[in-house]
């Protein structure tokens, strides 16, 4: 079933294509990669999906919807959710408190009031949150003064506390120890058995191990799409990418 | 847990208020009427400090909201015959309808935009206060009339004046306007200010339209200002553009500021501290200024986060 379809988007910051007549289409509860060397396209791609960037040509569709011209908040109510590739938590405020700010978000939209229920309610849910990216016990801790590894959990558990549709990941792994992309790995596949998840990412061995399918891009434009084999095997792309 | 022991914050809160309550039978005559006075602006700073210490926008207009409650209390009293309590609503409303217009064309603007923005609207607001001249006497300004200020309950009544009266009044406006604070900044839509505050771009991804909530943040602090001045008014009598003037907007900055920006007590103990500097120095030298100047110089120098702020950072996290 599709989620979400890009038809012929195009962004040119002066006289540079920065993404090029890209039409791209996600299955619901895929783990889709985007890779391509620096430059490509791909974080551009992204937030035009999430509304950060407009495009200056082309269509975006989601879940039958044409949400081209929606504002990016407009979009998170409707699932799609991104995750920055600069760690951009509220460094001054509590783990508790960024995951809460997420976590009374959807639930006014989900209760379709203006007001999030108690208390009780939002601690248990922002707890649940925590616990299931592996940060039981910090609630109380400054976001700043968590590890780098940790932020970028923490920046995971925003995106889910928004209850996505559609989670975007930009670069999830950059900087993260080879233990904690282990876990990554696993947390990666557990969200995507309730969510379409979209990655950015450098590192191949996550990438040929979680995603679903992947999206090559080279300047601006895809170059191939395939399952992690396909993708492997495809001359064009080891020429332009992966360098053999 | 962030917020699920809130009772130490409301019997802190609570504390401060039982104690200002208490003082008035001890305090001076002097220092009662001084007290009244304080209690007051430090409504007003509380207002501005949601704006400047919550959201982190910092207004250097807000004089024009005190200024819209101060005239619309006092012009509605001195010329229309308002009784006090319509007074009060007239400026509260005048507050609340004027900081929803100026809210709608400023918040378009951010950083130093936006102070520019708002100090040209203050001035201009001051100006009018002169076009208007025949009206509000300008610079001289008027004084309400004491008759006009009598509050009849049932069989008996009370001047607004009257030194006990005054004082419990600016009490209730100080209650009013500090636990409505507290409240405001620990409930949900606190959170998104302060995330606001923090990282306005990352806000708006999480799915808020950000600019909603800097204009809710914007309105409640331009109609608690416009509260403070039009209880100014009734309580002190003298209605005047020295209040509409930039003097009036870079105040409660200051007190603000000494206190601690984005702490709830932090402009009641600014606004009390620096009242008491100016007292203070202008008794011992006609350049007290100088002395106010060098306060600030050192508050910016070693405690850039203010008196409470500081205090939160090193000693008592869990400070509102």
């Amino acid at each position: 079933m599709t989620l979400l379809v890009t038809s012929e988007l195009s962004r040119r910051f002066g006289g540079l294509n920065a993404v090029d007549q890209v039409s791209l289409v996600l299955d619901r509860g895929e783990i889709r990669a985007i890779i391509g060397p620096n430059g490509a396209g791909k974080t551009t791609l992204v937030s035009m999906i999430c509304g950060r960037v407009a495009p200056s040509s082309g269509r975006i569709v989601f879940e039958d919807e044409d949400i081209t011209g929606m504002r990016p908040w407009q979009r998170v109510r409707h699932g799609i959710v991104y995750t920055f590739q600069i760690t951009s938590i509220f460094g001054n405020l509590t783990c508790f408190d960024n995951v809460a700010l997420a976590a009374q978000r959807s639930d006014t939209w989900a209760t379709g009031r203006w007001w999030p229920r108690g208390h009780g309610h939002l601690a248990e849910t922002v707890l649940a949150v925590l616990d299931r990216v592996g940060l039981s016990g910090y609630g109380d801790a400054r976001a700043s003064t968590l590890s780098y590894g940790h932020q970028r959990l923490l920046e995971v558990a925003i995106g889910l506390a928004l209850r996505p549709k559609l989670l975007i990941l930009d670069e999830p792994t950059q900087g993260l120890a080879e233990d904690e992309i282990v876990s990554f790995c696993a947390l990666a596949r557990d969200i995507a058995r309730e969510a379409t998840v979209l990655l950015i990412e450098h590192n191949m061995p996550v990438v040929m191990e979680i995603a679903d399918r992947i999206t090559v891009m080279d300047n601006g434009r895809i170059l191939a799409e395939g399952s992690p084999a396909e993708i492997k095997a495809n001359a064009q792309v080891q020429r332009a990418y992966l360098g053999t | 847990m962030t917020g699920t022991t809130p009772r130490r914050d409301w019997l802190l809160h609570l504390g401060v208020i039982a104690l200002l309550f208490g003082v008035q039978f001890v305090l001076p005559a002097y220092h009662y009427s001084n007290f009244s006075k304080i209690m007051v602006m430090a409504s007003f700073a509380i207002g501005y400090n949601i704006l400047i210490g919550y959201t982190g926008l910092l207004s250097l207009g807000h004089a024009m909201f005190f200024a819209a409650g101060l005239y619309g209390a006092g012009l509605t009293v001195h010329h229309l015959g308002f009784d006090p309590l319509s007074g009060f609503l007239a400026g509260l409303l005048a507050g609340l309808c004027l900081s929803i217009a100026i809210g709608l064309v400023a918040l378009r603007t951010s950083g130093v935009s936006f102070m520019i923005v708002t100090l040209m609207f203050a001035q201009a607001g001051y100006l009018l206060t002169f076009y208007f001249g025949e009206l509000t006497r300008g610079d001289e300004g008027f004084v309400l009339k004491e008759e006009l200020l009598r509050v009849v309950v049932g069989d008996t009544g009370f001047n607004l004046i009257e030194p006990a009266a005054r004082y419990n009044l600016a009490l209730l406006l100080f209650t009013v306007c500090l636990l409505g604070s507290l409240i405001l900044v620990r409930s949900a839509v606190g959170r998104v200010l302060i995330a606001v505050r923090e990282n306005e771009q990352r806000t708006t991804m999480l799915g808020y339209h950000a600019f909603l909530y800097k204009l809710l943040a914007l309105v409640i602090s331009g109609t608690m200002s416009g509260a403070a001045g039009a209880t100014y008014a009734l309580l002190f009598t003298y209605v005047g553009a020295t209040f509409a003037a930039i003097q009036y907007s870079i105040l409660p900055l200051l007190w603000v500021l000494l206190g601690g920006s984005g702490t709830t007590l932090g402009p009641l103990l600014g606004t009390m501290l620096m009242f008491y500097l100016v007292d203070f120095s202008s008794g011992e030298t006609s350049s007290y200024m100088l002395l106010v100047g060098a306060a600030l110089i050192i508050l910016v120098l070693w405690a850039p986060k203010g008196i409470l702020g500081t205090l939160r950072e090193k000693w008592v996290p869990w400070l509102p």
